[in-house]
């Protein structure tokens, strides 16, 4: 479905991410891993479009989406969450996600009806799958930084993506926040059919929810692979322990 | 429910205020209906700015220009053609709408303080055309004793077509901002990057919101021409725009009405303090210290936010 071959992007001279490569199939869940600074985020910025790439390719269905502007790819059903709160803190819970659907359904140039009487009910029902719907007329402000998390996730639901990804969508939570926010991953991976590509320091959450794992150090992949696969890979261990024998998890 | 009956409610004061202000004629002196007719129809202005800047985070710091173009958009017809004087207020707004597009479509390239540095950089462009053109524009004169239809040459005529057009543009951006652009609008200004990854083009809808607010403003530009019976260079100086965005800051530039307020408090300070000091500026200054230091969202920011924590959040809590 996703296929990334030989990206690369650079920031005066430092190679953020080198020959970065990544497949994703349809319906899969698949975790990018790798150390802090390895390049994960701007991994997923080439992806959709927030940075352009220096060289290399992205393939979505076929279709080269390389270098294309962050809306297009969205257009395309490709949806994120960010790793630091991407909201908008003075609209409400109600209207962030509101936003979103007038949006993929292009309406935003619609000047003349209301909003409040448009996408009211895919709103209500996608706040109501995360959790989110009795405080839907809070602003954003207000919530706790995991219903902001969950908020983001709300957000990207409202494009109707095919391909979802999430740059650590834990990070910051409270232990119970954290169950909740795995439970949503991976009801809309099973119930809604999402292919879910995302990163994670928890390993815990990778290794329990990941159908096949990337690893990035330096900007480039490691391995791509499975879970076991990944577990006891002699490059893995390297980055991450050292080269101690020790496998992961 | 609450909610619903103080809106209820609202729309009756509303509608009172608006008779009421139908009804100023009969009360006040004219030289007040005059200081009513430059208090709304600047109120317009500062409101179309706040339709780019409160609500969609775009610093133009030099709307004044569309101003002044549909003020002499308006007076060049009224002077220099034959047509008739009602298209000429039409012609007006659609000029500054030109001009909000172009002005639009090269500075929307950058963002923040730098489209403000552009933006001011071309409006003094074209308020040094307008000083410096002398044959077409009157130069540093201006133009003066514009001749206006008829019906719209009493000061009361031209108070009520003020209001009338002051009322509709009113409702008419009311709407805008509440419309799915508006809320697009208002995503734009709070994270424009997470704008771009739910779908929307957001340099598109900037350039939109930017034509929209050249037009209003060119609007009150017209009815300008329809008190004063004048132009002048100076409606395009930057010094008006640093008003109007004061007047935004004042009144509230997060409320819909907040500038209207702000244009309000800042002209009649300006009547009435500068009939005992040459030095109201510096009253406007200590008053604009004080508002950014306890005030930051603006007298009427600060009213609608006693008004929600004594009515809506008891609400939330039962």
């Amino acid at each position: 479905m996703l296929e990334v071959k030989s990206l690369s992007k650079s920031f005066d001279g430092f190679k953020a991410v080198n020959n970065a490569n990544l497949d994703v199939r349809k319906g899969e869940i698949v975790a990018v891993i790798g150390p802090n600074g390895a390049g994960k985020t701007t991994l997923f910025n080439l992806i959709t479009g927030i940075l352009k790439p220096d060289s290399g390719t992205v393939h979505f269905r076929g279709e080269n989406i390389t270098g294309l502007p962050s809306y297009e790819i969205c257009r395309k059903r490709i949806s994120r969450s960010f790793q630091v709160v991407n909201i908008f803190p003075r609209l409400t819970v109600f209207e962030n996600v509101q936003v979103s659907i007038l949006s993929r359904e292009k309406r935003t140039w619609n000047l003349f009806t209301p909003s409040s009487k448009l996408a009211v009910e895919e709103t209500n029902r996608i706040l109501e799958s995360v959790g989110l719907v009795q405080k839907k007329d809070r602003t954003t402000a207000l919530l706790s930084h995991g219903d902001r998390k969950v908020l983001e996730i709300a957000m990207a639901l409202g494009g109707d993506p095919e391909f979802l990804i999430l740059d650590e969508p834990t990070a910051g939570m409270a232990p119970e926040e954290t169950v909740r926010c795995i439970d949503l991953v991976k009801h809309l991976s099973e119930k809604l059919g999402l292919t879910i590509l995302f990163c994670e320091h928890d390993m815990e959450i990778v290794f329990g929810i990941a159908d096949r794992i990337m690893v990035m150090v330096r900007g480039a992949t490691v391995v791509q692979g499975s879970c076991d696969e990944v577990r006891c890979n002699e490059a893995v261990q390297d980055a991450y322990l050292g080269g101690s024998d020790v496998c992961l998890m | 429910m609450l909610r619903d009956m103080l809106e209820g409610r609202g729309r009756i004061w509303w509608a009172a205020v608006v008779i009421f202000m139908f009804l100023l004629p009969f009360i006040l002196p004219r030289f007040y209906l005059y200081l009513l007719s430059i208090i709304l129809l600047t109120g317009l202005l500062a409101t179309s700015l706040n339709l780019v800047l409160g609500y969609g985070g775009i610093f133009q710091f030099h709307h004044a220009v569309f101003y002044g173009a549909g003020a002499y958009g308006t007076a060049l017809i009224l002077t220099k053609t034959g047509l008739s004087p009602w298209i000429s207020f039409i012609v007006g707004p659609l000029v500054s709408a030109a001009l909000g597009l172009i002005m639009g479509w090269i500075c929307i390239r950058l963002s923040k303080l730098y489209f403000a540095m552009l933006q001011i950089s071309l409006g003094s462009l074209v308020w040094i055309i307008v000083y410096r053109w002398y044959s077409f524009t009157g130069g540093d004169d201006g133009i003066h004793g514009i001749p206006l239809p008829d019906i719209l040459s009493s000061s009361n005529n031209a108070y009520y077509f003020t209001l009338v057009v002051t009322l509709i543009c009113l409702f008419a951006m009311y709407k805008v901002i509440k419309s799915p652009f508006g809320s697009a609008l208002q995503g734009i200004r709070d994270n424009p990057v997470r704008c771009e990854m739910i779908g929307i083009n957001v340099k598109r809808h900037q350039l939109l919101a930017l034509i929209i607010a050249g037009f209003f403003a060119g609007v009150a530009g017209s009815l300008f021409v329809v008190v004063d019976n004048t132009v002048f260079p100076d409606m395009l100086f930057w010094t008006l725009s640093l008003e109007i965005c004061i007047m935004c800051l004042l009144g509230g530039w997060f409320t819909f009405l907040g500038p209207m307020l702000g244009a309000a408090i800042i002209i009649a300070l300006r009547t009435f303090v500068s009939t005992y000091t040459t030095y109201w500026a510096l009253v406007l200054g200590i008053l604009m210290a004080l508002v950014i230091f306890f005030l930051p969202n603006g007298v009427l920011g600060y009213i609608e936010e006693k008004i929600k924590k004594g009515f809506i959040e008891p609400v939330i809590k039962e």
